[in-house]
């Protein structure tokens, strides 16, 4: 759900590279007085800019499922040990034999919250609700609560499990709709 | 294993630091520390560095501070414990110093989270929830998390966002006693309640907030504290434990399970009972990162029975003179969460407890001489709870 608009910490590093090519005009420099202290700061001339590879082979089933539109979890095959987030090694026994199971359409949502002050990757979204739910199989998931009025949730309540296209990117991802009872 | 003490500590004042660099700042501290306990550079054999680092520019920063404060005779490494790397930084100088392997180290925790702009902050912190799970598609936020704990509490045991200001009042009326503390100025329950929502039910006066800062402590062997001081703080036991790093892995949201299990550890071996952890101990440095957290905590320290540690804060039992006062400081809340230093200056101001000179005001009563650090790491992936005696 991170929003497709230009990215926050990006602009936020060409304010600054701004801000230095006017103080090196000045003073042959890249150096301004802070705002608040007047004290001398440096600005980095070099941008770092990091998007991370991860490996998803050993999980990929997970990731077919919601192309399916669905949500799948993993069960060792010799404990019984249920995983989600899907893993493909059982941290109880020590068996890499795992079964996947899909979690079930509905949960009771355990807790919620709105996010109102937001990260630089989210910058440009409207405040969103995240939840944790539990689902019969005795498995907990975080994910989107889609709703922005807080006072129709509550602790108990149902959710659905649905897997839905993001409107910005397309990218596939589940959230929890509040079912109203 | 020896017996060790702490025998110097120090600390730089905690807040948006512009005046200082990273290993300036560290120097504040060391140099402190280092004058408390009659030692100079050259007598240090180990320097622990707890930073979480990120965002600042040095990426190895226990180099350039061992460089530049002189430690020509140390071994050094960086550590990283989420919030609770002060208190790895802690564990590991103390294990280095009991195992014989140094006679004198330095712990030493340092912050320079002002070097990236404040979003940029807030997204760091936040993909140190769960990476994939919890962030990349949810953009969790760090009082994202404590705030389903928050509900989840609420909805347990009928505490309400009034009952949590009462820990930002105390822990703000603390810290305008602290000369040391990023926050100097009381507040009322009106003003925490009325501030805005950072991530619903928590509020900006709810939360601990971005800070610089440095803190060091010097840790001796048995015979090396006692031929410098007539007065060491021995570290009598550490507890140590880890939690799921997705939350929704967790038992409940009322509770830190490796808070619960570090605490049992520490009382263990400092022959503390769970039950009557209070009666043992003059005073408490709890992680309050969000006031939630120092609620969580009074409960999962043994301080109050389950579902109760927000009547002991109604009840201003955790000011000086209550059953046990807790976070004389000012808490993270008030004094600042410098990520990694913050462990650090937890034993730091432990010690000043113990040794009675703490700033008038927010000095403990000592009787029993017994005090506890707790300093938990992310949403609770960490938790690091050490006790502390002056005999």
């Amino acid at each position: 759900m991170s929003a497709a608009n230009k990215n926050r910490a990006l602009q936020l590093s060409e304010d600054l590279k701004k801000l230095s090519q006017q103080a090196i005009n000045k003073s042959g420099l890249p150096i301004v007085n802070d705002e608040k202290t007047r004290d001398p700061i440096l600005i980095d001339q070099n941008t770092l800019l990091v998007s991370y590879l991860l490996p998803v082979k050993k999980i990929m089933p997970f990731f077919e499922g919601l192309m399916r539109g669905e949500v799948l979890a993993t069960r060792c095959r010799r404990c019984g040990a249920k995983y989600f987030p899907p893993q493909s090694d059982c941290s109880a026994c020590y068996e890499s034999e795992m079964e996947w199971f899909k979690v079930s359409d509905e949960g009771v949502l355990l807790t919620y919250t709105q996010i109102n002050v937001k990260p630089a990757s989210f910058s440009n979204c409207e405040d969103y609700v995240v939840g944790i739910a539990e689902f019969q199989e005795g498995v907990k998931v975080v994910a989107r609560v889609l709703t922005n009025d807080l006072k129709s949730l509550r602790v108990g309540m149902r959710v659905k499990l649905a897997v839905i296209k993001e409107a910005q990117s397309g990218n596939l991802v589940y959230v929890f709709q509040p079912l109203q009872r | 294993m020896g017996r060790v003490a702490i025998v110097g500590v120090g600390l730089s004042k905690f807040g948006r630091s512009t005046d200082m660099n990273i290993k300036e700042l560290a120097f504040v501290a060391v140099k402190a520390a280092l004058n408390e306990a009659g030692l100079t550079a050259r007598d240090v054999e180990f320097l622990s560095v707890g930073s979480f680092g990120l965002w600042q520019s040095e990426a190895l920063p226990a180099v350039v501070i061992s460089e530049y404060c002189g430690f020509e005779n140390a071994g050094t490494v960086r550590v990283e414990a989420a919030c609770a790397s002060g208190s790895a930084a802690v564990y590991t100088a103390a294990n280095a110093v009991a195992s014989g392997q140094a006679k004198v180290a330095v712990a030493l925790g340092v912050e320079r989270m002002s070097e990236s702009p404040q979003e940029v902050v807030v997204e760091m912190l936040g993909r140190s929830g769960n990476f994939f799970w919890e962030f990349e598609n949810y953009g969790l936020t760090f009082p994202g998390y404590y705030a389903l704990y928050a509900t989840d509490y609420f909805s347990k045991y009928g505490a309400s966002e009034e009952d949590l200001a009462e820990v930002a009042v105390k822990n703000h009326y603390y810290g305008s006693l602290n000369p040391y503390a990023q926050f100097q100025k009381r507040i009322t329950k009106e003003d925490v309640l009325k501030s805005k929502y950072v991530a619903w039910p928590l509020k900006l006066l709810d939360c601990s907030p971005i800070t610089d800062g440095a803190a060091a402590v010097v840790i001796a062997a048995e015979e090396v504290a006692k031929s410098l001081t007539d007065s060491p703080v021995w570290i009598k036991s550490m507890g140590v434990a880890a939690g799921s790093s997705n939350l929704s892995r967790r038992k409940d949201f009322t509770r830190l399970e490796a808070s619960l299990k570090a605490a049992k550890m520490a009382y263990k071996a400092a022959g503390i009972e769970y039950e009557k952890a209070a009666k043992y101990l003059d005073v408490a440095l709890v992680h309050d990162c969000f006031t939630i957290a120092e609620i969580m905590a009074y409960e999962d320290l043994g301080f109050a029975r389950r579902g109760e540690g927000f009547i002991l804060a109604k009840e201003q039992q955790t000011y000086v003179g209550g059953l046990i006062p807790v976070n004389l400081d000012g808490g993270l809340k008030a004094k600042g969460h410098p990520i990694g230093a913050t462990g650090v200056a937890m034993a730091v101001e432990v010690v000043k407890q113990l040794q009675r000179r703490a700033e008038p005001g927010r000095q403990a009563d000592i009787r029993n001489g017994t005090a506890l650090t707790h300093n938990v790491g992310g949403t609770g992936h960490y938790a690091y709870v050490f006790v502390y005696s002056s005999s």
